[in-house]
């Protein structure tokens, strides 16, 4: 079951563009605006590693790293980035409360965890 | 020469037959060669700066090549693909071209097309036109390998995510893969088809013959805090502990190190593109950035020979200085 409304944001940094895609269509979307939760990718770990935030707010990846990751949740329970280059930005909507693990799986040692609370 | 080595010699009474030598040379390219049972090592510059150090009289001799990285333009290194020009460069100027090459993985930086035609153009400069491959993590990163498996396992016929094993003067080389399917919290991994296929897969060889398995996560664990081993290499050496002669091929961490366990040596190539740290020596893995005039010292290539009646092959690493 997503978990998660579904709404992932990959913005192409580098070029100015960025896009939302809701269950796998690509939509336009608005870039992450301040005082959003984001989780800093360096040097091979999520930072921070466990982040609480309330249901309906934006969770942001950004990738500060020379190599590509991912962001994959373990259980499934929202649907996965693409490989993010350096500079680049994955962006979720927190939904049904709870507890959600995840993992780069290009680096699978890398792992986080998201709190939504209601 | 900047070098270090990893002995870790297991103490179960077997005889390592012989001694262990490792190389470290900037550039990539290691020599590997297999006579009188021991596996040695030396790199493409130290041999042709001896002039004749690579022996002429052998059966099979082929190259490793890794890490290619194509389409990776940060500091660590703005051009890939004129180091891995530069080390085709090589390849082409030994007296005696190998046979064939291995490329342990990450061919690419992120998977693209585009990358991925780089390299192939590139390599056409090559004069030892057969390559055999298995993927890096940077290969299959969107696709779970599609593009991979049907670029360069045309002419080969692989089983699963794309396994193979072929034979070569009475050498068996076996291609793994264990950069799919990796599992949260954990190391590469190989999986239980793939295990299974192995076990099968050498089941009727006989103990005399010499094996080779490459792939790209090092089969035994290197530094699992960052990621280098693989979680189920164990069940895969038990599988190959009957033979005499077993040589293991990793790419991934770019740089050189080489253990001995019993029958087996295992060894890692130096990377083409860009180095990375020693393990443990920085907050984590990842491209290193060097001086400049340092860099092709860090990267390399590694040749293997085999001579029939010898049981172990010699290996050289050597650097792009």
């Amino acid at each position: 079951m997503n978990t998660f409304n579904g709404k992932i944001t990959i913005a192409a940094l580098l070029v100015g563009i960025s896009f939302c895609a809701s269950a796998g269509e690509m939509k336009d979307a608005g870039s992450v605006g301040a005082g959003q939760n984001k989780i800093e990718i360096k040097d091979f770990a999520f930072n921070p590693q466990r982040i609480t935030v309330k249901s309906g707010e934006k969770i942001t990846w950004i990738n500060r790293d020379e190599e590509p990751h991912t962001i994959v949740s373990v259980e499934k329970q929202f649907k996965k980035s693409s490989a993010l280059d350096t500079d680049q930005e994955f962006t979720i909507t927190a939904g049904v409360p709870g507890t959600y693990t995840y993992y780069c799986s290009v680096h699978p040692k890398m792992t986080g965890t998201i709190v939504i609370e209601k | 020469m900047s070098d270090y080595i990893h002995h870790d010699h297991g103490h179960d009474g077997i005889d390592r037959r012989g001694f262990l030598k490792c190389m470290a040379w900037a550039g990539t390219g290691v020599l590997w060669t297999i006579g009188g049972g021991v596996l040695t090592s030396k790199t493409l510059a130290e041999v042709a700066k001896a002039g004749s150090a690579i022996p002429t009289a052998t059966d099979l001799s082929f190259l490793q090549i890794s890490d290619s990285h194509i389409g990776f333009n940060k500091a660590a290194n703005k051009d890939v693909t004129e180091t891995f020009k530069i080390a085709l460069d090589r390849v082409n100027a030994m007296p005696t071209p190998p046979s064939f090459l291995i490329h342990t993985g990450d061919i690419t930086q992120l998977s693209k097309p585009e990358e991925f035609d780089t390299f192939d153009q590139v390599l056409k400069s090559c004069r030892t036109k057969d390559v055999f491959y298995v993927p890096g993590e940077h290969d299959v990163l969107n696709d779970g390998g599609k593009l991979y498996r049907e670029r360069y396992l045309k002419s080969i016929e692989a089983k699963g995510s794309g396994w193979y094993s072929f034979s070569k003067n009475g050498v068996h080389f076996i291609g793994l893969v264990n950069v799919l399917d990796l599992q949260a919290g954990g190391l590469g991994q190989l999986g239980e088809e793939q295990l299974e296929w192995l076990e099968d897969n050498v089941k009727g060889l006989g103990t005399d013959t010499p094996i080779v398995v490459f792939a790209h996560i090092p089969l035994w664990t290197v530094y699992p805090q960052w990621g280098w081993g693989t979680s189920d290499s164990e069940r895969a050496l038990g599988y190959l502990k009957r033979f005499g002669s077993v040589t293991i091929l990793n790419g991934h961490i770019h740089q050189v190190l080489q253990k001995v366990e019993g029958n087996v040596t295992f060894h890692t190539a130096m990377s083409t593109a860009f180095p990375q740290p020693e393990p443990g020596t920085a907050p984590s893995p990842g491209p290193m950035t060097v001086p400049a005039e340092k860099l092709r010292s860090m990267l390399g290539l590694t040749s293997v020979q085999y001579k029939q009646g010898n049981m172990a092959l010699a290996v050289v690493d050597s650097n792009l200085s």
